[in-house]
């Protein structure tokens, strides 16, 4: 295992400045090698692997609105990589590890926080499921443990343990290597490398059409203009659907709004990263002292950024209920984002029937934790034409072999 | 500490009371009717706390919502970590400080009860003055159902801090008058204290209305502290009014540096003067209001400072016979002090430059950039805004559906505009709901507005101190400066979005309220580019910070998530069951004896089903009755086998597959009649297969007849397992003839008890003998004593879940959920017995036929021995090849599945466990590894069937 971050930092701590420099504003040229659809994290990160890895930088990152305003600025900002496939555990393990040396990569203060996440077990299912998951992890290498509620208590104060609640915490999975990072800092940190090495990010450029000859991709059509490509990869998120049926190619995803909501800036109380699927919460204390708290998915698909409050007032229950020294905390502010969501939960990622158009997408939940990791293959995928080991079994085709990646996890249903 | 600078009458506190507080551990006083800020600067002190990153002295710059100077943390009598001073009501014992920047969560309990009440309404009129208070008269006279809300303590908005007159009388008698009318209209709800903080689609907006922190130690108990209300409208008017905007200039941040309406409502609202000596710095005509009133009310005005070049001519003249001198062309450059300002720096202004200036002592300094509508709440309805080059602010740019802005909200400048307006829009939200306004329908006179002189848009003055706008304060509560924007700028970013995110502007306590729009308008200018194409930030709810506690409201501890019991539930605990959570069950889990652990408990408890007669309260277990000449025809859809086959008077087992083939539940069918079926799904299932029935038959196949009802609280279900459960079923029921042959396995029979309906149905979750009885649940203590009192020749014995589980594991029958996870096919557990070959197609069929249900290496249920037959093996433990050396690898070890059941065995007379396992029937007689606490633990693979498998058991 990596040391933790090497630069500890306290919540509450002031933010470090950004740099007085991050990216040109450059006017689309006539093609590239490689044009990225969606400047959201998953695109930028691509951007700069193809660069630094791949050496390819005649590359345009498309944003139809501004960079990294999606989802990648609308996240609770969790990394972690216990999950409990041997897939997905390596690629967000591949992700983690990159995330250990990602604020020396891009040279950028990301505040990647290694403070550990709790995922809590409230009923006997609950724990099977945990322990089946920590078991997968060890065996795979990833750290992870399971911890008695005593234990929970001990790195979490604050989450209530005692037995006459609800639902009372019967023990936890803990991943000590997991944490937290400044979502912003870490788009910006990859889109100033990418700019940096001369690749084009331009904004406010919508993607309307493509252009093809047989079943090669020859460019794109743009609010700004038509620009040729070599080659074309769609990191549109839940609108990867919307340009794939531009081409004739279906991909399922379901586009859902997810809400998140922080506090006001508070004095440190909570060390650590909980989550908890049955008293549904995922929270933090981000640096400057705001609870980031996630809720849950609105039912209805859509991709309007917001969602319905009686989710937030569930949540707020929910928080309370598993904290109540969050009773008195004020919600500031509500927002929603879109998880486009795959049949089996995982992402779908690879080659397409067009021979040089690649997709990602379908990344639901995990899309931030895995940028790094979905950045530096995806560029693989991409400069060799081939996927990478750790995209491979994420592939479209999937849903039509039927070798699925089944992440909704046990349906905890009880007899 | 005294309060000099209380006006000698005025205002409306209660003068003849006097409450006493505490702030920073100084004690003060003040009155009922006063705000904590109030009390504090008729002390005399602006100062509040000190800035989060630059400890800068901050104090009070507004009166209400809007203030971003003034954050406090109240610690009695009720501890909250971050309010803003100008809006909490000072009660005796208040004790408070100053916040830099972050608050602290009190660790006592919030044992204060908060709740939630929904409303519907024709007409919700948010803020109640002059606009909002017209519309909610309109509407009521009509005689529609109205709910008026406002967040101040009470109504009449900016009048309230003025001295406008209506009917050639004081304009507050008016809203006295108004407040009277709407309290006699039974149809009006009207509430004070009470935020609007989010608005929805469809009329929906919220409002938090804090109902008891005023009364102080006076609150009644009962009361909820906070109330939210979820109202929904059919027509929505937004009548929020306006927040003044500043003008950023050089050390702007000052305490005693405030708007310039502020200091107008801390006069007539709260008869507080702000200072002694005054210096107004403006760019239009609202704030020389404020300079001549605080001038009539004793306040030395130094000058009024108008960035227009030519001022304006009318009130100009009005200050000069008041003695007050105006200097026209003129800004306010800077400022000098420290905790509390003391010169104003003024110099001539013209074409944007900034000429040579002079220091006017003052030791108030208010501001005046024009007024921002609060569009909040239009736009978190997702409402368009459009830029208003005159008044220098976004004003709502499209009508929406159901929901109109009127007032100052709307860019409306004077009052009799405002009444008219609100008159108006109530009059169009009538129309729309078809409501007739009523006859008599009169507005007060409001005096003829007098036109002003154009504003003059102006967000920050040039910074001539040096300090190149760092010290120019866009947003206060973030540290944030003219400079901030000027590096965002010049780091390549054009979005305001980003802008925000690079200097964190708007991001604090007041969400940008006095913020936003400046930030929009610096960028605009440093990019050069149309304000209207920089925008603004996305407008979120809430409007202002709502505790987690008033959301969570009565879904806290035990009625966090309905608890459901069965109606034998006191039985069980007089048992002395131990419960175990499933789903929102309560169930009985085991029934220890004195000195029985759970494992000697179920081991008594699956010997006696075994041996002699176990009863279980299966109660739980979900029940839905399908009912319609197409009810076979939607079962055969969503069952992996055929049910349209099954005889009245029979039973079957079935399956269900989700699209992917892979089982989501199973249960028994019993045929009642030839269009009615009675469902039984798992106890977790329950919902979401009822759910998952009405989707398809809604949806998918809308012309199917057939309807899906949850009966599952309708019968309670009491499984009589055991060779001798033949003896007391029979016992008690003598009108059924329970021989084998006469009610065979896996059918049902209707009889009664003392007159009551009771069902049985020959079913078995355990491989034994059994009996399923069902009767309404009012009957059931009386029928389960029955049963009782019969088997106690036999030693009947209760059993929980963990029993039932037992018997059922070695049996080799899955549990949905605990066995399998989402991927597992009929197949997999070796049910392909249950999947239809004749049925042209079910739920799931297509996916049976992909390549990787093909796949030999699946993983399949398959049962483990310990070879040690010691070891009960963890629940969840990974499974690998067996290891010769019996030690683990580095990792990455492939996996070959997991344990998903695992008990000891009375039967067996050792632990078995059940297993997903990679190609596990080929593997049966092999030897694996399962690691346990860092050991090998070689165990057997075997069949899933350990007890019983030729199947003797069941007939008796």
């Amino acid at each position: 295992m990596r040391p933790r971050s090497s630069t500890p930092r306290t919540p509450g701590a002031d933010l470090p400045e950004h740099p007085d420099f991050l990216w040109r504003n450059p006017e689309p040229k006539r093609s590239y090698d490689v044009v990225i659809v969606g400047g959201g994290g998953h695109g930028l990160a691509t951007a700069h692997y193809l660069a630094k890895n791949h050496g390819i930088t005649n590359v345009a990152v498309l944003e139809k609105g501004w960079l990294a305003g999606g989802n990648m600025a609308r996240n609770t900002t969790i990394i972690r990589s216990n999950y409990l496939w041997d897939e997905s555990s390596a690629i967000y393990e591949h992700a983690l590890k990159l995330w250990e040396g990602l604020e020396e990569d891009l040279g950028y203060p990301i505040l990647f926080s290694q403070r550990g996440v709790l995922n809590l077990a409230h009923s006997l299912q609950d724990v099977r499921d945990s322990v089946r998951r920590v078991e997968a992890n060890k065996l795979n290498g990833v750290d992870a443990e399971w911890l008695e509620p005593d234990e929970v208590r001990k790195i979490c104060p604050i989450v209530n343990t005692s037995t006459d609640i609800r639902y009372p915490v019967l023990g936890a999975t803990y991943q000590p290597r997991a944490g937290i990072a400044k979502h912003d800092y870490v788009a910006w940190g990859f889109a100033r490398r990418a700019d940096e090495a001369g690749i084009d990010l331009i904004q406010d450029c919508a993607v309307t059409g493509f252009a093809t000859d047989g079943n090669r991709v020859t460019g794109v059509q743009t609010t700004r203009g038509t620009i040729g490509a070599g080659k074309v990869a769609l990191c549109a998120a839940g609108h990867t659907s919307v340009l794939t049926d531009l081409l004739g190619i279906r991909v399922p995803v379901q586009s859902h709004p997810l809400q998140a909501l922080v506090s006001e800036l508070l004095e440190p109380v909570h060390p650590t990263v909980v989550m908890s699927n049955a008293v549904h919460v995922y929270v933090s204390q981000a640096h400057k002292g705001e609870l980031v708290m996630g809720a849950g998915v609105d039912s209805y698909n859509g991709y309007g950024q917001r969602g319905a409050f009686h989710i937030i007032e569930r949540q707020m229950a929910a928080a309370v209920e598993l904290f109540p020294v969050f009773a008195r905390a004020h919600l500031l502010r509500t927002w929603a984002g879109i998880v486009d969501v795959s049949p089996d939960a995982s992402p779908i990622v690879g080659r397409t029937p067009y021979d040089n158009l690649y997709l990602n997408c379908g990344w639901g939940t995990g899309g931030f934790k895995a940028t790094p990791g979905i950045g530096w293959a995806l560029a693989h995928t991409i400069a060799s034409d081939e996927p990478h080991p750790y995209v491979a079994p994420f592939s479209l085709d999937r849903f039509v072999t039927g070798a699925l990646v089944d992440e909704h996890g046990a349906a905890a249903v009880a007899h | 500490m005294t309060s000099p600078f209380r006006t000698p009458q005025g205002g409306r506190v209660d003068r003849a009371t006097t409450v006493e507080f505490t702030f920073d551990g100084q004690a003060f006083t003040g009155h009922p009717g006063d705000t904590l800020a109030s009390a504090l600067l008729a002390a005399g002190r602006h100062q509040i706390a000190t800035s989060i990153s630059l400890g800068r002295p901050r104090g009070i710059a507004a009166a209400w919502a809007e203030d971003p100077g003034g954050l406090v943390q109240v610690e009695e009598p009720f501890p909250e970590p971050m309010l803003l001073a100008t809006t909490v009501e000072l009660a005796d014992g208040l004790v408070a400080h100053g916040l830099p920047g972050q608050g602290r969560l009190a660790e006592i309990p919030d044992s204060a009860r908060y709740d939630a009440v929904h409303h519907h309404v024709d007409v919700l009129v948010v803020g109640a003055g002059p606009a909002g208070l017209a519309a909610a008269l309109t509407a009521a006279r009509a005689g529609a159902r109205v709910a008026l809300v406002d967040e101040q303590s009470e109504a009449g908005g900016s009048l309230l801090a003025g001295t406008e007159r209506l009917d050639d009388a004081p304009a507050l008698q008016w809203v006295a008058a108004a407040v009277a009318e709407l309290a006699d209209h039974p149809e009006v709800l009207h509430l004070q204290r009470a935020t609007a903080f989010g608005s929805y689609d469809d009329g929906f907006v919220l409002a938090l209305e804090r109902r008891t922190d005023h009364l102080g130690a006076a609150a009644p108990r009962h009361l909820s502290r906070q109330r939210v209300w979820r109202f929904r409208a059919r027509s929505v008017v937004v009548a929020t009014g306006a927040h003044e905007r500043p003008v950023v200039f050089a050390d702007n941040d000052r305490p005693g540096i405030m708007l310039a309406g502020a200091a107008r409502t801390f006069l007539h609202r709260y008869g507080v003067l702000p200072g002694r000596e005054a210096v107004v710095f403006t760019t239009n005509d609202s704030a020389y209001d404020s300079a001549l009133d605080l001038h009539r009310a004793g306040v030395r005005v130094q000058a009024v400072v108008d960035a227009r070049p030519e001022g304006s001519p009318r009130r100009r003249e009005e200050c000069e016979r008041a003695g007050i001198r105006v200097l026209a062309g003129a800004v306010v450059t800077g400022t000098r002090g420290v905790e509390r300002v003391t010169h104003a720096l003024v110099a001539p202004f013209a074409d944007g430059e900034v000429g040579a200036g002079s220091a006017i002592a003052c030791d108030v300094l208010l501001v005046s950039g024009g007024w921002n509508p609060a569009v909040h709440l239009f736009s978190q309805a997702r409402g368009r805004l459009r830029y208003d080059a005159a008044l220098g602010a976004f004003v709502p740019g499209e009508e929406l559906d159901g929901l109109s802005v009127t007032g100052s909200a709307a860019g409306v400048p004077d009052l009799a505009g405002c009444l008219a307006d609100g008159q108006r829009v109530a009059r169009a939200a009538l129309s729309a709901l078809a409501i007739a306004p009523a006859a008599d329908d009169r507005l007060p006179a409001a005096p003829e507005p007098v036109v002003p002189s154009a504003p003059l848009v102006l967000w920050r003055v040039p910074d001539t101190s040096g300090a190149e706008g760092s010290t120019s304060f866009v947003d206060l509560q973030r540290d944030a400066t003219v400079a901030d924007i000027a590096r965002a700028v010049g780091a390549g970013l054009r979005s305001i979005e980003h802008v925000k995110r690079y200097t964190t502007i708007g991001t604090a306590h007041d969400q940008g309220k006095t913020s936003g729009v400046l930030t929009s308008g610096i960028t605009a200018e440093l990019l050069g580019v149309p304000v209207q194409d920089t925008g603004t930030t996305t407008f979120r709810p809430p409007y202002t910070p709502v505790a987690f506690a008033a959301l969570a409201g009565r879904d806290r501890g035990r009625l966090f998530d309905p608890e459901r019991v069965t109606a034998l539930h006191d039985w069980h605990v007089t048992a002395g069951a131990v419960f175990e959570d499933v789903g929102q069950w309560k169930r009985p889990r085991y029934y220890p004896r004195p000195g029985e652990d759970m494992e000697a408990a179920v081991l008594r408890e699956c010997a006696a089903a075994r041996t002699g007669v176990g009863i279980l309260d299966g109660s739980t277990l979900g029940k839905i009755d399908v009912q319609g000449p197409d009810a076979a025809v939607l079962l055969d859809r969503l069952y992996t086998n055929l049910m349209s086959s099954l005889k009245v008077g029979s039973v079957r087992y079935g399956v269900m597959c989700g699209v992917d083939g892979m089982v989501i539940d199973d249960g028994t069918v019993l045929r009642l009649a030839e269009d009615r079926f009675l469902v039984l799904t798992t106890t977790g299932g329950a919902a979401k297969i009822l759910d998952w029935m009405e989707e398809w038959a809604q949806t998918e196949w809308p012309d199917l007849r057939v309807h899906c009802t949850s009966v599952t609280e309708q019968w309670v279900t009491f499984p009589v397992v055991g060779p001798r459960s033949r003896d007391v079923v029979g016992a008690v029921f003598p009108q059924v003839d329970v021989a084998n042959e006469a009610f065979p396995f896996m059918t049902w029979r209707d009889t009664t008890l003392d007159g009551v309906p009771v069902r049985l149905a020959r079913i078995s979750f355990s491989g034994e003998l059994a009996f399923e009885v069902y009767v309404n649940p009012w009957y059931a203590v009386a029928v389960w004593q029955r049963l009782l009192e019969a088997g106690r020749p036999y030693g009947i014995t209760p059993y929980g879940t963990e029993t039932m589980h037992v018997l059922r594991a070695e049996k080799g029958y899955p549990i949905i959920g605990q066995d399998t996870d989402g991927t597992v096919t009929p197949q997999d557990l070796g049910m392909g017995w249950a999947v239809s070959k004749k049925k042209p197609d079910f739920v799931g069929k297509r996916s049976f036929a992909r390549v990787e249900n093909q796949n030999p290496l699946r993983k399949q249920l398959v049962g483990l021995l310990p070879v040690d037959r010691r070891t009960v093996l963890p629940e969840g433990s990974q499974i690998v090849e067996f290891r010769a050396d019996g030690q683990l690898p580095p990792p990455p070890v492939p996996m070959l599945g997991h344990v998903t059941s695992s008990y000891r065995s009375a039967a067996l007379a050792r632990p078995f466990a059940l297993a997903l396992v990679k190609g596990g029937r080929s593997r049966i007689g092999d030897t694996v590894h399962v690691p346990v606490n860092g050991t090998l633990v070689p165990v057997e693979v075997t069949g899933s069937v350990l007890v019983d498998p030729e199947g003797a058991r069941r007939d008796g």
